[in-house]
């Protein structure tokens, strides 16, 4: 799958906020063998482009930067981030933010949207935070996305996935669209089921910055979704309520 | 017996003042130099002054706890009023699952319920049914142990010039570097990550020791000081922009006191401060040298914790 025109060199997209320092998070990145970091851009780093030492921090990882508009409440604020991050990152791909409630983090979906639609006309390539609603789906793409990236549970609650038929149902509505699961994530075994449900990729933050050693969960996520990937590629079998037996019974020798 | 060696020392921050008293008392010729117009002009001023080495091991590597477990005695050693009433970690009810997170993570703490914190705290009573409390730590007012370990230095011999970019002349056998970072010029890879503080006073709250308030996204602490003024710190944004404190920040630390104990409602707000950490990537302090240059930096936010050790470090070089 393609994101805007580009392939992911690992289906792991890893967040780079809350790390206890910067070179704890770069062995997380280099564990992870991310395919893409996000970053987000905070006001107070923007101006004067005060951030800059640990952006270049950032860019001495090699690895393609997503920048985010993490923190936005407004369609204007976050399209005046977006336009910072280009600046800033000399990227057009942008991770749309627009929070609608400050205790569940939770999307604003109709100013998402409208800043979906506002940054596309500008030329962005937005990667929209989104719930796992079919129809704000469908409006996100006519607003000019083409990538979706619908929530697994709240922002750093580490529930996993909380609605997995509205997550199978999203799948199987848009099979071209690039699918990727953001917010939520708390182990790897969540992520392998993202990855297990046919998603393109995973957003992984909380999981990795806060656990006890970084850079071994960042390992465990990358295994998790290589397998989990794998395994939707080698076509699971179907979940059945009766036993059946893998060797039949009748004409097997009594050896005990 | 040769002459004691003749050290400049640049920046009166907590690692220049560590390490100008460490050298004096063990017999060189201090000159500490400080560009600003009095002692801790930089960073130094705007921290907690937690010496809290076992909660440190939340979030920071072994080495800080290891490295810092004797820095409170140092303290106690060289400056009046280091309080050792240890400190407390506390979490609001829907974030207590925090506590057993930081319990994982550190050690030397006992885990107490209401009547125990009701009786380390008693204005806390009944606010909180659980806590951790470190007991062998401790606190200092950075605003009182600067210009105590600047007294120190001067009753050991030591001179002290403020308003001082350049040293007095170049008679120096060592010049230890502590600017900062001023010194980025000279340190690849320094940083600087930024802090906002504010400062309360707040008759109707009394507390004898630094309270952690755990919270998935922002972590804030309370630090008592006399004259019921308490020190309510601090943000951690990778910035190097040190303009004022912003809203967010602002309220973000405001209500962290508040829900600590609504009497903070009536605390008059006496400072806020904007301070710039100076940091190398791993958040680990550094000395190095180059001839007879000597550069202590990267403190990021364990200044008080790890100055003792690191002007243990420039003692050796220079007596070595």
């Amino acid at each position: 799958m393609l994101f805007y025109g580009t392939p992911l060199t690992s289906p792991l997209m890893l967040g780079t906020a809350q790390y206890p320092s910067p070179e704890i998070l770069a062995s997380a990145v280099r564990e992870a063998q991310a395919g893409v970091i996000t970053v987000s851009l905070r006001r107070e780093s923007a101006g004067q482009k005060a951030g800059q030492a640990f952006w270049s921090l950032i860019r001495e990882l090699n690895v393609p930067v997503l920048p985010n508009t993490a923190g936005c409440h407004t369609v204007k604020e976050a399209v005046t981030t977006a336009h910072m991050a280009r600046e800033v990152f000399e990227t057009d791909w942008i991770k749309l933010e627009v929070i609608g409630d400050s205790d569940t983090l939770q999307p604003d979906v109709f100013g998402l949207v409208e800043a979906a639609r506002i940054l596309s006309e500008d030329g962005f390539k937005v990667f929209p935070y989104t719930t796992e609603d079919l129809v704000v789906a469908e409006r996100l793409l006519a607003a000019g996305c083409e990538v979706l990236m619908p929530w697994g549970a709240p922002i750093g609650s580490g529930r996993g996935l909380n609605n997995v038929f509205g997550l199978r149902a999203l799948r199987a509505h848009f099979p071209d669209v690039p699918l990727v699961v953001d917010a939520g994530i708390g182990v790897p075994s969540h992520a392998a089921q993202a990855m297990e449900l046919g998603y393109d990729a995973v957003l992984i933050n909380t999981a990795v910055a806060k656990a006890g050693d970084p850079a071994l969960m960042a390992r465990a996520f990358r295994l998790a979704v290589e397998a989990g990937k794998a395994a939707f590629e080698a076509d699971p079998m179907e979940a059945r309520d009766m036993a059946a037996p893998s060797t039949p019974l009748l004409g097997r020798p009594m050896l005990a | 017996m040769a002459s004691p060696p003749k050290v400049l020392v640049r920046g009166a921050g907590v690692a220049g003042l560590v390490s100008a008293v460490t050298l004096a008392l063990r017999g060189a010729k201090v000159t500490l130099i400080e560009s600003g117009p009095k002692v801790g002009s930089g960073a130094s001023w705007m921290a907690g002054g937690m010496l809290t080495p076992w909660c440190e091991a939340e979030s920071a590597p072994a080495e800080v706890t290891e490295r810092s477990v004797d820095s409170l005695g140092w303290w106690q050693a060289n400056v009046h009023d280091v309080q050792a009433n240890g400190s407390l970690v506390l979490a609001p009810p829907r974030d207590t699952a925090e506590i057993a997170r930081f319990g994982r993570r550190t050690s030397h703490f006992e885990t107490i319920g209401p009547d125990e914190i009701a009786r380390l705290e008693p204005d806390l009573q009944g606010r909180f049914a659980k806590a951790l409390f470190f007991p062998t730590e401790g606190h200092l007012d950075p605003r009182e142990a600067l210009p105590a370990l600047a007294r120190r230095l001067v009753a050991l011999g030591g001179t002290l010039l403020t308003d001082t970019l350049a040293p007095p002349d170049e008679s120096f056998d060592w010049d230890v570097d502590c600017t900062g970072l001023n010194a980025r010029a000279n340190l690849s890879h320094l940083r600087g990550v930024r802090g906002e503080m504010i400062l309360l006073r707040c008759p109707d709250v009394t507390l004898h020791r630094p309270v952690r308030l755990l919270h998935p996204r922002i972590p804030i602490y309370i630090v008592p000081r006399r004259n019921h003024l308490f020190m309510v710190g601090a943000t951690m944004i990778e910035s190097e922009n040190d303009g004022p404190m912003t809203l967010r920040s602002m309220s973000e630390l405001l209500n962290a006191a508040w829900v600590l104990h609504p009497g903070f409602a009536e605390a008059e707000i006496l400072d806020m401060g904007t301070g710039l950490r100076p940091s190398y990537p791993d958040n680990m302090p550094l000395v190095t040298q180059e001839g007879r240059h000597i550069f202590v930096n990267g403190m990021y936010r364990h200044g008080y914790l790890l100055s003792p050790w690191l002007a243990q470090q420039v003692e050796h070089i220079v007596f070595a």
